[in-house]
């Protein structure tokens, strides 16, 4: 290109004389010589002394950019001093309009962000404390307002959104079966392995049943299907409302006099609520059988005294403490996942650790609800 | 063919020869040629859905075409190696009609985000240069610091076209930048458009709905319409082209309110 015969190394001469000093810029003043010229610039500012008058020429510039001009418009500023005021001179009639848009930049200085002090850690700690008050505020604040959208549609039936709740249904429930069905598989074998090598040594093999039994139906089956869920489930149900809320989506629902909660949060908490129990009774018997099979080939229990010995071990109180839970816990993944979503803030990182942070406080307020059930029912003698 | 007409044109910016872009069984495109020459704004008019945005994103080399060559600056994109294309993105700046910028990063940061990536300059220097882009797009230097979501349309837009410029392009692609600005700030957008151009001695390629933009700012109008150019030339051309979208664009109700 032609533009490339006019790319010279950029200089700047000092010519004294007397009492004035005449800076002549030569050569390409453009973006790629910055490093450079900014050098130059600082050097001609050390060296310029006090003369009485000062003229920057650039008339020798072959090519100026944005950037050639504002340093040039620095070195003219730092030169002025007092009643010297630097003057440019040469100056192109190309190049004339950029200089002067340049003159015109304030140059404010920029507030660099604070440095990380104890002060600044412990108002963090602070902040972070006080947070965990709001996070419980607004869990709560969502219950309430999925309980009153509840109680309308319950008074008007057809308002209730029966095709976005198949819609979600299909997505949190059908859809998770496979990989649900094939962890919770997993788990059951390795529960059975373990169970069988460690009973083995006293010959007590036949107890791996009760074992499986037991935690699978109270325990492992619904807590893994929920803390699967809220990974798979409640990270989709946060990341749709978050972008929907950064798309204005909701505010335009709710000019046309929509509610969010009852058109958004509400079919997805019912599609949430029934899924997991249905999950849970997959998971619990993928589960069986993976130990069962586990059993039969690794410890040798025949599948009908497996099966006889299962009969025994549990009880329908197994099975029920056991499913009872699974509504709570989804009631529980879906608040947190739409109070989430619904904070998300304009940028992608903020939609990024709402997310995040509906997996991590689901995951735990599960893992929380697991630990009350389990005091509850020790309380009852179930 | 207004087409043939720009072939005179000795040293065009951007050379456009014979592209064709299809979208499952749509031509969008259809052995379209176009010439941007060095210095002027080009306004790019055109039905909606005719394809504008998407010969704009074809130039830049988002949108994969079946046939035809560009060349930017002398450059062919698809003969070019890594370096050479870098060579030529480094010379444009794009103004994405939503703004496009990086939400999680500050005004600043987003300014200054091609600088630290392409440019060896002190902290100092792009701090300053980045106070001197936002006076030139008319914002305050209080914007600095503020986030994408914290700023109005017209704002996004003006801090979008000072990221476009934070390298001191050759060549500018404005997508529809006036649209969702009202009146008098998208006139402003224009005499802006205008000041950079012979400021910084741009070349603009500015796809536009706004007729205003068209009388104010544009040097030189392209017209789209069914995948070709139907029309090249000064706007007195276009109100005198025959064209029946050209003859309703140009001679319609609100066309001959910007007139007057």
């Amino acid at each position: 290109m032609g533009a490339d015969i006019l790319n010279s190394d950029p200089k700047l001469e000092r010519i004294a004389k007397g009492n004035a000093l005449a800076l002549c810029a030569t050569g390409t003043w453009t973006a790629s010589f910055a490093p450079v010229l900014e050098r130059m610039v600082a050097d001609a500012e050390k060296l310029a002394g006090t003369p009485q008058s000062i003229f920057i020429d650039v008339s020798e510039v072959a090519k100026l950019d944005t950037f050639g001009a504002w340093l040039i418009e620095r070195l003219r500023r730092s030169l002025t001093k007092g009643p010297v005021e630097a003057q440019i001179a040469g100056l192109s009639a190309n190049y004339s309009s950029l200089v002067d848009e340049v003159r015109r930049v304030r140059a404010t200085a920029v507030v660099d962000s604070s440095p990380i002090t104890i002060t600044g850690m412990l108002e963090q700690i602070g902040r972070a404390v006080a947070g965990v008050g709001g996070t419980i505020a607004g869990l709560v604040d969502m219950l309430g307002a999925v309980l009153a959208a509840w109680f309308r549609v319950l008074i008007h039936p057809r308002s209730f959104r029966l095709t976005s709740t198949v819609h979600h249904m299909e997505q949190v429930c059908w859809r998770a079966v496979p990989i649900i069905v094939l962890i919770t598989f997993l788990i059951g074998c390795i529960i059975a392995q373990q169970g069988i090598f460690h009973f083995r040594r006293f010959g007590a093999d036949i107890f791996v049943v009760d074992m499986l039994g037991v935690l699978v139906l109270r325990e492992i089956g619904v807590l893994l299907v929920a803390i699967m869920v809220a990974g798979r489930s409640g990270s989709a149900y946060t990341a749709e409302l978050g972008s929907m809320k950064m798309r204005e989506e909701i505010d335009a629902l709710r000019t046309m006099g929509f509610d969010p909660i009852e058109v958004l949060v509400l079919p997805r908490m019912m599609a949430l609520v029934l899924a997991l129990p249905i999950l849970a009774f997959l998971g619990a018997m993928a589960a069986l059988y993976g130990g069962g099979l586990v059993a039969w080939l690794y410890g040798g229990v025949e599948p009908e005294a497996f099966l006889l010995r299962l009969r025994d071990a549990i009880s329908i109180d197994h099975f029920i403490v056991g499913i009872v839970k699974a509504p709570v816990m989804a009631a529980v993944i879906g608040i947190v996942a739409c109070v989430e979503g619904l904070a998300v803030q304009g940028s992608a990182e903020s939609l990024g650790q709402h997310t995040t942070a509906s997996v991590v406080k689901g995951i735990f307020f599960v893992i929380v609800m697991d630990g009350v059930f389990a005091i509850f029912f020790a309380s009852i003698g179930m | 063919m207004a087409g043939e007409a720009q072939r005179e044109t000795s040293d065009p910016i951007i050379r456009v020869r014979d592209i064709t872009v299809q979208f499952g069984a749509t031509r969008v495109l259809d052995g379209l040629n176009l010439d941007v020459k060095r210095g002027e704004i080009l306004g790019f008019v055109g039905p909606s859905g005719a394809g504008k945005s998407v010969l704009t994103r074809t130039i830049i080399g988002l949108v994969p075409k079946i046939a035809g060559s560009i060349e930017v600056f002398g450059v062919d994109l698809d003969a070019s190696n890594t370096s050479q294309r870098r060579n030529v993105e480094r010379r444009w700046g794009v103004l994405f009609q939503q703004g496009a910028l990086f939400s999680s990063l500050t005004v600043r940061q987003n300014i200054q985000f091609p600088m630290r990536e392409y440019l060896r300059v002190s902290q100092r220097l792009m701090d300053e240069i980045t106070m001197a882009k936002l006076t030139m797009v008319g914002l305050k230097p209080e914007v600095a610091e503020r986030f994408p979501s914290e700023l109005s349309g017209g704002m996004i837009k003006r801090v979008a076209l000072a990221r476009a410029l934070s390298l001191d392009p050759d060549l500018v692609f404005l997508d529809e930048p006036t649209s969702g600005l009202d009146p008098i700030g998208a006139g402003d957008f224009d005499d802006l458009v205008r000041t950079l151009q012979r400021t910084l001695g741009l070349t603009v390629f500015m796809v536009t709905h706004d007729l205003d933009s068209l009388y104010t700012a544009c040097d030189r109008i392209a017209v789209l319409g069914n995948g070709k150019i139907i029309a090249a030339g000064s706007i007195a051309d276009m109100q005198a082209s025959q064209h029946p979208w050209l003859r309703q664009y140009f001679h319609g109700k609100r066309a001959r309110a910007v007139m007057t």
